[in-house]
């Protein structure tokens, strides 16, 4: 039986957890609030995107495009989205279970490079024994910037297209034939945590390269009329399917950067609860002990009169 | 029959509008849209976006992106796009000098001079566009 003093100890220690954990679940509120905001705002851009994409699709020839064409062979480049700091619950563990598998599938690093964004990832791999091409850390604490999306898109592009080194993409024009025969990778694949609701992630493993599933071949056939393209229809596809790459990777950011903070609200709620279960519980215990302390008090003090 | 415009960034939706005449830069030059225009598809340039609506003049700056023009729906897709009111005049003035700066640098091993002229267009366009709010 503990005693009254150490219940009391232990009712204030829960108190105070409970404070924190609320306080951040406040902050979390108001952090998802906003990312939530700017998930909705980046739709816009990309469906008018995707819009434009199709249009073209249907009148030039994209299967030529090198970004489209599937390849069978070389390695996977697999790009792991994580949060940086934990306390939200399974966001990470959810996501490091389904690289874990994936990686076992795929036969480790000897088939596959990794990219990792977010330290839970990098220090999972690393716990696992994974080598990893890169892995960046504390990008986005604040909130997701459009140009920290572009960057790391460069790189992986980069990487794909077998280009050594300069990751800069120029806007117009293909890629030089001979890159494309040094290709570096067979596919490149996300694996982030999309965002379905506050409550709710999903994870989920998108194939960024080569592209696929714009192609509207079902799409009725290329209206008639004449489209004029500057420079030139192929310079824009181009063009085109290179932001798609940026503005994809953007919206896997926006999400997981949402989904984390989504996830670490529903944590912290229920550990606020938790700790409220507790301390009803702790103070029950403590006006039993109580009780049964002057109850006993009591006794001694009637037992000691009777014996006089 | 006016012609229906939308102008989008990577963050937001910036602007939903009627209007009759559109002028912007393309890749090859300034583009003049005007309501019946043919189907069209163009990689944007950077530079100064001008709307006229009712004989009122907007004027946005943009930097790189695209539009496209259907059935005198006019979807522009930039990078960068700010309207003349959010351009900050002192700000551009400090970058431009900044970059003028770097470029009339002595040094010229030390100078990236691709960015630092980058920056220095970007600037201007700012300053042209900002001016214009008069």
């Amino acid at each position: 039986m503990p005693s009254l003093r150490d219940i009391r100890r232990r009712i204030a220690s829960v108190k105070n957890t409970q404070q924190i954990t609320n306080a951040m679940k406040m902050v979390s509120a108001a952090k998802l609030q906003r990312a939530q905001d700017r998930v909705l705002a980046a739709r816009p851009y990309s469906q008018r995107l995707r819009q434009v994409l199709e249009h073209l699709d249907a009148r030039v020839r994209p299967d030529i495009h090198p970004l489209l064409a599937p390849r069978d062979h070389g390695r996977t480049l697999l790009v792991l989205v994580t949060s940086d700091r934990g306390l939200c619950g399974g966001f990470n563990g959810n996501v490091q279970r389904a690289a874990a598998e994936l990686l076992r599938e795929l036969g480790g690093n000897d088939n596959v490079d990794i990219i990792t964004i977010g330290r839970k990832g990098r220090d999972f791999l690393t716990y696992r024994r994974y080598q990893m091409q890169a892995s960046y850390m504390d990008l986005f604490t604040r909130q997701v910037a459009y140009e920290q999306a572009v960057e790391l898109a460069a790189t992986i592009l980069a990487a794909y297209e077998g280009k050594p080194g300069d990751a800069e993409d120029d806007d117009y024009g293909y890629p030089d034939e001979d890159s494309e025969a040094a290709a570096g990778y067979k596919n490149v694949l996300v694996l982030y945590n999309r965002f379905g609701s506050a409550v709710q992630q999903v994870v989920t493993t998108l194939q960024l390269l080569p592209m696929s599933g714009h192609t509207t071949t079902d799409a009725e056939p290329s209206e008639p009329f004449d489209f004029i393209y500057e420079p030139s229809a192929e310079a824009v596809l181009d063009s085109l399917l290179r932001r798609e790459v940026d503005v994809q990777l953007f919206q896997v950011l926006l999400e997981s950067f949402a989904g984390e903070h989504g996830a670490r609200m529903t944590a912290m709620d229920s550990a606020t609860e938790n700790a409220s279960e507790m301390i009803a519980s702790l103070t029950l215990t403590f006006n039993r002990a109580r009780q049964a302390a002057i109850t006993k008090e009591l006794i001694e003090v009637v037992s000691g009169a009777d014996a006089l | 029959m006016p012609l229906s415009v939308e102008i989008l960034t990577p963050n937001r939706l910036l602007l939903q509008d009627e209007v009759d005449e559109l002028n912007l830069p393309g890749t090859e030059g300034y583009l003049g849209i005007l309501p019946g225009h043919i189907a069209f598809l163009t990689n944007l340039g950077q530079g100064e976006l001008m709307l006229r609506k009712d004989g009122q003049q907007r004027y946005l700056a943009v930097f790189r992106g695209y539009m496209e023009v259907n059935d005198d729906k006019v979807t522009v897709l930039a990078e960068v796009a700010e309207d003349m009111a959010e351009i900050d005049p002192d700000r551009a003035n400090s970058a431009r000098d900044r970059a003028m700066e770097r470029l009339r640098g002595g040094d010229a091993q030390a100078v990236d001079f691709d960015r630092a002229s980058a920056a220095l267009q970007r600037a201007l366009v700012r300053l042209q566009v900002s001016a214009r709010r008069g």
